[in-house]
């Protein structure tokens, strides 16, 4: 059904939750590694706003922002529907989507970036937030209910090994087997599927990357003081 | 039916964010229980009903809850299918749930910052503003409507320009909607703000100017740190 391109990098989990949707519809894709420190024409070309990955390009046509392509490859590629077809079910979906990727996500971004006083404020911020995922995963084995993944099941995809790794490199703990049984026994589902290991980068590389990540950030504030 | 059960809308009456969905509604003909929620003095019912923000809008179908306005839009379109607010086309759906996020995070937050601050910080948040707007203004290309001819989800989710901008233009003595920088822009304003179901429901200017005036004072006294 028409040319299908990923402008990504295999780092991020934005990407990662694109490749993960595309793989579930059996879409297949070419996928453009990007060098994020030195953008491509075609990512500035194909998205002049954000200048971000991912970018999904179908038929030269590009997309941009992981949750609006992953409700567009839905739309587009309709078998193994990733959003239930209820409406308030959907919104449901969409509602903690949203607070996953706002407070949960960031919250543990400003965990792993900060230091000191603020770091324990982000943290006590960010627990709060998973205290209400717990609550939603209560029960079933796949936020998108008990058979298969779904939409919201990619959104939290990061959590197994993306926030595993923030919290080794950032020294902090969010994801407490104890405090999130649930999440906890989700997480170890999700990321033993096979498709979603596949589309996984190697955990050592993501440390690297992380680490790259703060030493970078921190020297350009030296630099700037 | 699902489309005859109640429905009820719990909102202030300067929130962009609740008159988006009252749009909708309208334009709809759907029939619906306002009920005004003092924000500085939240219910109990509030509070129930979205113990995860605690903010309004929150709409409530039946025994259905939903809140975030963007969430709620999309179930209204989906449960009510008379005059449709989003595109078929899913590239254009994308498009539309791109610049609506877009608009919300660069435009609404970068200007209400640029109104609550003073000097520098003032006038960084009102650059922002208006190269962010400047993105936005391209993307009329010509039309009356972002949604073509007639108003449709675009126009709900960035509505709140036409009305509220200006408001806090002259609260926050900025000046970001420029006619001779944004023509396009400024006639969507005109045709926006003179469409039958728009111009019954807006909130007195009057009022809003005192409104904002306070919050901005609120917010721009506040200690920082």
């Amino acid at each position: 059904m028409g040319e299908v391109k990923v402008i990504g990098s295999s780092k991020s989990l934005f990407c990662t939750r694109v490749e993960w949707a595309l793989k579930l519809k059996g879409v297949e894709y070419e996928y453009l590694e990007e060098d994020l420190l030195n953008k491509s024409t075609l990512l500035l070309q194909h998205n002049p706003v954000h200048k971000k990955v991912p970018v999904l390009v179908h038929n030269n046509k590009p997309v941009a922002e992981s949750l609006v392509i992953l409700e567009y490859i839905d739309e587009t590629w309709k078998h193994n529907s990733l959003l239930p077809e209820d409406p308030h079910e959907r919104a449901m979906a969409r509602f903690w989507a949203k607070f996953a990727d706002e407070k949960c996500l960031m919250g543990a971004f400003m965990a792993f970036w900060k230091e000191g006083e603020e770091k324990e404020k982000a943290i006590e911020s960010a627990l709060e937030s998973f205290t209400f995922l717990e609550k939603q995963i209560q029960g079933k084995k796949f936020f998108s209910g008990d058979d298969n993944i779904g939409y919201l099941d990619l959104v939290m995809g990061w959590i197994p090994l993306w926030l595993n790794v923030m919290e080794e490199v950032g020294g902090m703990k969010l994801d407490d087997p104890q405090k999130f049984p649930s999440l906890h026994e989700w997480a170890q589902n999700f990321n033993e599927i096979p498709l979603i290991k596949d589309c996984l980068p190697p955990r050592d590389e993501l440390v690297n990357y992380f680490n790259f990540a703060v030493n970078y950030n921190r020297s350009t504030a030296a630099a700037k003081q | 039916m699902a489309n005859a059960e109640h429905v009820k809308l719990l909102g202030f009456w300067a929130s962009p964010f609740v008159r988006r969905v009252e749009w909708a509604l309208k334009l709809k003909g759907v029939d619906y229980e306002y009920i005004e929620e003092d924000i500085f003095n939240k219910s109990s019912q509030l509070l129930e009903l979205n113990p995860v923000h605690k903010l309004v809008p929150v709409f409530v179908h039946g025994e259905r809850v939903i809140a975030e306005s963007f969430v709620v839009l999309e179930y209204i379109d989906e449960t009510w299918k008379q005059c449709p607010l989003m595109p078929q086309d899913p590239h254009e759906r994308a498009m539309a749930r791109f610049w609506s996020k877009f608009v919300e995070e660069k435009i609404l937050f970068a200007s209400w910052k640029s109104m609550c601050s003073l000097g520098e910080e003032k006038e960084k948040a009102a650059k922002l503003t208006v190269d962010a707007v400047e993105k936005i203004e391209g993307e009329l290309k010509g039309k009356r409507f972002f949604g073509g001819e007639s108003i449709g989800y675009l126009d709900i989710a960035v509505g709140w320009m036409s009305y509220w901008l200006p408001i806090w233009e002259e609260v926050g003595s900025m000046k970001i909607l420029d006619p001779l920088q944004f023509p396009a822009l400024t006639s969507w304003m005109r045709n926006f703000l003179e469409h039958p179901v728009i111009k019954e429901n807006l909130p007195p200017r009057d009022k809003m100017i005192i409104y904002f005036q306070k919050r901005s004072q609120e917010f721009s006294s506040r200690p920082r740190g």
